[in-house]
């Protein structure tokens, strides 16, 4: 087998052949190194490569060959969101401030995946601080769409989306704070899963807003994404909001999803508020090609209504900022991060450093948390944003009294271009209107690839559970996700133009 | 449109600890006073008898045993740091003249 053939085969597949020994995770962890070096010059989906990765491996295989018994997935390789801390490799979230800085401790899903083997590639390219649905608002540069390198990858998680898609990896970690996973994935014709909150440990992730911010993965396939999350999920003494439960396995519910091809007993809700004008109308035709196809494989087709949905994303643009505000008062120029030498107090150098650290956007959304917080008009926008928090959860409540899952569009177009709404944050925001409502609730997420648009390039379908029910995501997914491969002739990222030039 | 002043402005950014530049005042009056517009729509969803959500799967009293855990070492703490003496983060004064 070819190193490029490596790069194709799924983590699943992969690791099956790692686990038999046909491959070694050095050969599998270069082939992707290999692949990385031939096309991320063109694409920018990493900030770091991680230089020690072979040496990784290369320790994975020892303890292989001595008779040891590893995780299924060891040796596979991983992209990791630059959101996440790591040893050893900088961590920056996408921003100056943080540039070069290097973590004295791992996230826990970076922990988990190095305790289960796996081998990380490097750091993704992100939106500053994950602020962002377009990954334009990296501090180093954007990270273009591997269908179209003229497009957007979505964002914030445009380097872990792109990266998978453009077989840099076959899996990567994202976070997901109003979409960050589900729309950059729903763009590059990609997988990925926002958990319940609570349900992977925010520990170790750079905070954006607590209360929304969640880890998960990113992949080409339904059973990857399982894979991944089934090693990084579960209860962490570090995060004081993760989740004290037991979780069945996703890779298991993915793999029988795929396997029964049938959604028959299986309630699916179409929401009405986000079926409407709004989506464009090739995306709109894909998901009504969806909607029916689940209908063909038994599922049972039911509206849902929620009609405060309307206010989803005026509420996440007071309580995200609000909660970043606070989050990013961390970067004081005194104990890690960017320190810009100037006379004056502490104040006026953590001023200046903040200043010459944070890009526009942080600092829009700073100003506007701050303001949001400000006494006189605290109660009207924050207060009422918690209230409208209240009523987005009560209208989930409502539809999934109705329904087991819920489906939408992932996102409202396809992947628009590099520069088309950098200079309009409330269009950019706009975007976000399909995605921003499961972070309010708290409620998992899935966004698995659903065809083309007119413009050849990826729609997504987004599936929605309540609280604690990820695995009606995996095992719903799986089956859709199988039956549109069986129409396409196998799962669309193999259908993405090939990546010619550009060496890193 | 909303009422978003320069002033109002300097006076965020001064709370927020960001030296902002003129032109950055400028275009944050703007941007800002348009993005309040769009967002004040959430106090006409709704009324006095709704609580407010802060957390979307509420927990409560979350503790941990009273043990030592592993902790940073005092060269892991001081690594990423600017500036520090190997025992304390190094800063410049905390008070100005005027205090």
């Amino acid at each position: 087998m070819t190193s490029q053939d490596l790069t194709r085969s799924s983590g699943a597949e992969l690791a099956g052949l790692l686990a038999a020994g046909d491959v070694s995770s050095v050969e599998a962890t270069q082939a992707h190194l290999d692949r990385i070096a031939a096309v991320d010059g063109e694409l920018h989906a990493f900030l770091h490569v991680n230089a020690g990765a072979l040496d990784e491996a290369r320790a994975i295989d020892d303890r292989r060959a001595a008779g040891e018994r590893l995780h299924e997935l060891a040796g596979a390789p991983v992209a990791i969101k630059d959101v996440l801390c790591t040893i050893g490799m900088p961590s920056t979230s996408g921003s100056r401030i943080l540039e070069g800085w290097v973590p004295p401790y791992d996230a826990t899903p970076v922990a988990r995946l190095k305790a289960a083997g796996l081998v990380a590639l490097g750091k993704t390219n992100m939106d500053e601080f994950a602020m962002g649905s377009s990954t334009e608002h990296s501090a180093y540069g954007p990270t273009r769409n591997p269908w179209d390198l003229e497009r957007i990858p979505g964002g914030s998680g445009g380097g872990s989306a792109a990266a998978v898609a453009a077989f840099e990896a076959p899996f990567a970690l994202g976070s997901d704070t109003g979409g960050s996973i589900r729309q950059p994935a729903a763009v590059t014709g990609s997988v990925g899963v926002k958990p319940t909150y609570g349900g992977v440990s925010r520990y170790g992730a750079i905070a954006l807003a607590s209360s929304l911010d969640q880890v998960g993965p990113v992949s080409r396939t339904v059973l990857d994404s399982a894979l991944i999350h089934d090693v990084i999920g579960g209860h962490d003494p570090h995060d004081s909001t993760s989740l004290q439960r037991e979780w069945p396995s996703f890779a298991a519910a993915a793999r029988e999803g795929a396997a029964s091809g049938s959604l028959a007993g299986l309630k699916v809700g179409v929401i009405r508020e986000l079926d409407t004008d709004g989506i464009a109308a090739d995306v709109a035709a894909r998901f009504h090609e969806t909607v029916a196809l689940i209908e063909r494989a038994g599922g049972e087709v039911v509206e849902v209504s929620m009609p405060s949905v309307e206010y989803a994303v005026a509420a996440y643009y007071l309580i995200l900022p609000a909660e970043a505000s606070s989050n990013l008062a961390r970067f004081d120029s005194v104990r890690f991060g960017l320190r810009v030498e100037q006379g004056g107090t502490v104040e006026d150098v953590m001023a200046a450093s903040r200043e010459a650290g944070f890009g526009p956007e942080v600092k829009r959304r700073i100003i506007l948390g701050t303001y949001a917080l400000s006494a006189g008009y605290y109660d009207a926008y924050y207060g009422s944003a918690q209230q409208v928090r209240t009523l987005i959860q009560r209208d989930f409540d409502a539809a999934f009294a109705q329904a087991d899952v819920l489906v939408s569009p992932s996102a409202p177009t396809t992947a628009f271009r590099l520069g088309e709404k950098i200079d309009d944050p409330l269009a950019m925001y706009a975007n976000d209107i399909t995605t921003i409502p499961a972070n309010l609730a708290g409620i998992p997420g899935m966004s698995i690839p659903m065809g083309l648009g007119d413009d050849g390039l990826p729609v997504g379908l987004q599936l929605l559970a309540p609280h604690f029910e990820d695995v009606r995501l995996y095992r719903a997914g799986a089956t859709i996700e199988a039956l549109l491969a069986e129409q396409w002739g196998g799962i669309l990222a193999t259908k993405a133009p090939a990546l010619t030039g550009g060496a890193r | 449109m909303s009422d978003i002043t320069r002033e109002q402005v300097e006076h965020l950014a001064g709370l927020s600890r960001i030296a902002l530049t003129d032109e950055e005042i400028e275009s944050l009056t703007t941007e800002l006073s348009a993005i309040v517009d769009a967002i004040a729509k959430v106090s006409e969803a709704v009324g006095d008898d709704v609580p407010a959500t802060s957390h979307p799967v509420p927990l409560a009293n979350v503790t941990r045993p009273d043990v030592e855990g592993a902790t940073l070492s005092h060269a892991e703490a001081f690594a990423g740091a600017p500036s520090h003496d190997g025992e304390r983060f190094r800063v410049s004064a905390i008070l100005g003249e005027e205090q």
